[in-house]
């Protein structure tokens, strides 16, 4: 296949779903945010919280209008740009999906027009439920594109059938209770509610620093400082549980995470470092031309044991027999045996000679664990780009530390003492706002560059889920949807901004 | 009958006092017309299910782009 045209298929398909989950996270954290703040409003009857709550209701509302629908482009380029992987996983993907779309969608959406049009039309408690069922049904359309992309990270409850050239799901429990999976979900919400709180501690603050209702800011700031503070806490064990499910089941993303060539015991986590370009497979040039290491915290964090080895890319690439771990040469051997038998189970069949198809399907199936390393041309294909995960796990880890520790202090001054008096710490969660954002997009290039070069892990690499069309095309529609989401976020920022500067008293 | 009225009237009460709603509606719009039409007719015209009508015909080529590549 064309360089160009996976080249510009992958940027493509990164550019909408970077763009995507712009829009994403304020959803799936603003509504239960907005929910708490009804719910008070509902327990005390203050009008102040009703308030409150229209005036976060309504960003929710500007940032709901412009993302939605915008993952619909992800599903086109499935058809278009990758048709040979949309068919090859079959109803594994199609299932999920399509609950997302009818189960959550339309509950979603149901109650989303009670909780904006049903204010003193409905009674209270039903309009407090609606709200309620808005923020879960974000939440469960989540889960099952999550329990999706947890399949391509850790393909399981299915099997290959040779006659269709799909996979298909013999266990559905399998695949949405995947430990990948659910993780990945656990992870990714807990960035949206990290995300919404700093978006609610940093307007909060802006309105402040302004003059502007400080109060109703404030009781705003003291609901997203500890709502922030406990999804932030959440979000460490979550990733401590992420970060333990890639160690068991894609080691090379682990390695490439933290720059590690050579395995060892006690492995440590560089908390500060520079990788040096120099470095490769082939050299023993040091890894790192400045490092800051917590010791032990690699094997800890991978296997929960101080003691555990931790795979470099050396014995992932070249095998390391005394720890068991097989070279990607040998994963190669196995995958050409695998796509091997598939090309000679196709012929017997077409020959109608079933003895010969049925000993083919048996050697098929007993290497189809290793059936993408078949199309790889050597053992150093399967290390991801090193430098891109590095620094993203450890831009993602350094502001997840940072945001604990502001929503510690926000809280902290916002009730114990005047945080009006603190305008370097209002400014600090101001602009906080994006770095939520950098934070959770560095955190999904550490997943799928990471997991590079597999469009599905170890099954198929992206190279061949690609289709072959133009890569004029691609590079074409690549600067459409740059134009059109760009067109989008600043409509969202302007129309934000305004309804923001209009205040608590604003109209919504 | 009453709870029909009632969520009619929630629906038109709540489309005509619309500030801040009308403009994101204007945007929902024009987003799926750039979407679902434009995109899908014009960008998105040629997909996999388009191209192979058949269950056999789909399965036929993906195998051969696994064998042959």
């Amino acid at each position: 296949m064309e360089e160009a045209l996976i080249n510009w298929s992958r940027a493509q398909f990164a550019l909408t779903a970077i763009y995507h989950f712009l829009f994403v996270p304020l959803t799936l954290g603003l509504g239960f945010i907005v929910a708490i703040m009804e719910s008070i409003y509902v327990k005390t009857g203050n009008l102040m919280w009703k308030k409150i709550t229209k005036f976060w209701m309504t960003l929710f509302a500007i940032n709901f209008a412009i993302g939605v629908a915008t993952g619909i482009i992800m599903e086109f380029e499935f058809g278009t740009n990758w048709a040979n992987y949309s068919w090859f996983v079959g109803d594994i993907f199609g299932a999920p999906l399509a609950i997302e779309g009818i189960l959550a969608f339309f509950m979603e959406s149901t109650f989303f027009a009670v909780m904006f049009f049903g204010w003193d039309k409905v009674s209270k408690g039903f309009h407090l439920l609606s709200t309620w069922l808005v923020a879960i049904g974000s939440n469960l359309s989540a889960l099952w594109i999550l329990v999706a992309n947890g399949w391509m990270q850790y393909p399981v409850g299915m099997v290959f059938n040779p006659d269709t050239a799909r996979n298909e799901m013999n266990n559905f429990w399998d695949v949405i209770l995947s430990p990948v999976a659910i993780s990945k979900f656990l992870h990714t919400i807990g960035s949206g509610y990290v995300i919404s709180a700093l978006f609610v501690i940093g307007i909060s603050a802006w309105l402040i620093l302004k003059g502007k209702d400080m109060y109703m800011a404030k009781k705003s700031m003291i609901i997203g400082a500890t709502f922030g503070l406990i999804t932030s806490l959440f979000l460490i064990l979550s990733g401590d549980e992420s970060a333990h499910q890639v160690a068991l089941t894609q080691p090379v993303k682990l390695a490439a995470m933290e720059g590690m060539y050579d395995g060892k015991r006690e492995a440590g986590i560089v908390a500060l470092g520079i990788l040096n370009t120099n470095k490769t497979l082939y050299n023993s040039e040091p890894t790192y031309l400045f490092e800051l290491e917590i010791p032990y915290a690699l094997s800890l964090l991978g296997y929960h044991d101080t003691n555990a080895y931790v795979a470099g890319l050396n014995d992932l690439v070249w095998g390391n027999e005394e720890m068991g771990i097989m070279s990607a040469k040998e994963k190669i051997n196995k995958g050409k045996i695998a796509l091997n038998a598939f090309r000679e189970y196709k012929d017997a069949i077409a020959l109608k000679d079933f003895e010969k198809a049925k000993i083919s399907k048996a050697t098929l199936e007993e290497n189809m664990p290793y059936f993408g390393y078949g199309y790889l041309k050597k053992p150093e294909d399967i290390v991801p780009p090193i430098g891109l995960t590095f620094y993203s796990f450890h831009i993602m880890v350094a502001l997840g530390s940072w945001f604990v520790l502001l929503f510690a202090i926000v809280l902290f001054l916002s009730t114990k003492k005047d945080i009006t008096k603190y305008p370097i710490i209002l400014k600090s969660a101001l602009w906080s706002i994006p770095l939520g954002y950098i934070a959770a997009e560095a955190g999904w290039i550490v997943a799928e560059v990471g997991r590079q070069p597999w469009a599905i892990q170890d099954l198929m690499p992206v190279g061949i889920a690609v289709t072959n069309i133009s890569s004029t095309n691609v590079m074409i529609t690549f600067w459409m949807f740059a134009i059109l989401f760009t067109t989008l976020l600043i409509a969202e920022i302007k129309i934000m901004t305004k309804q923001i500067s209009f205040g608590f008293n604003g109209g919504h | 009958m009453n709870i029909i009225k009632q969520t009619y009237s929630m629906y038109i009460d709540g489309f005509r006092n619309m500030t801040i709603g009308k403009t994101l509606w204007k945007i929902v719009f024009i987003k799926l017309l750039i979407i679902l039409v434009f995109l899908n007719f014009f960008v998105h015209d040629k997909t996999f299910k388009t191209e192979y009508q058949t269950f056999e015909e789909k399965s036929e080529f993906v195998s051969e782009n696994l064998i042959r590549k």
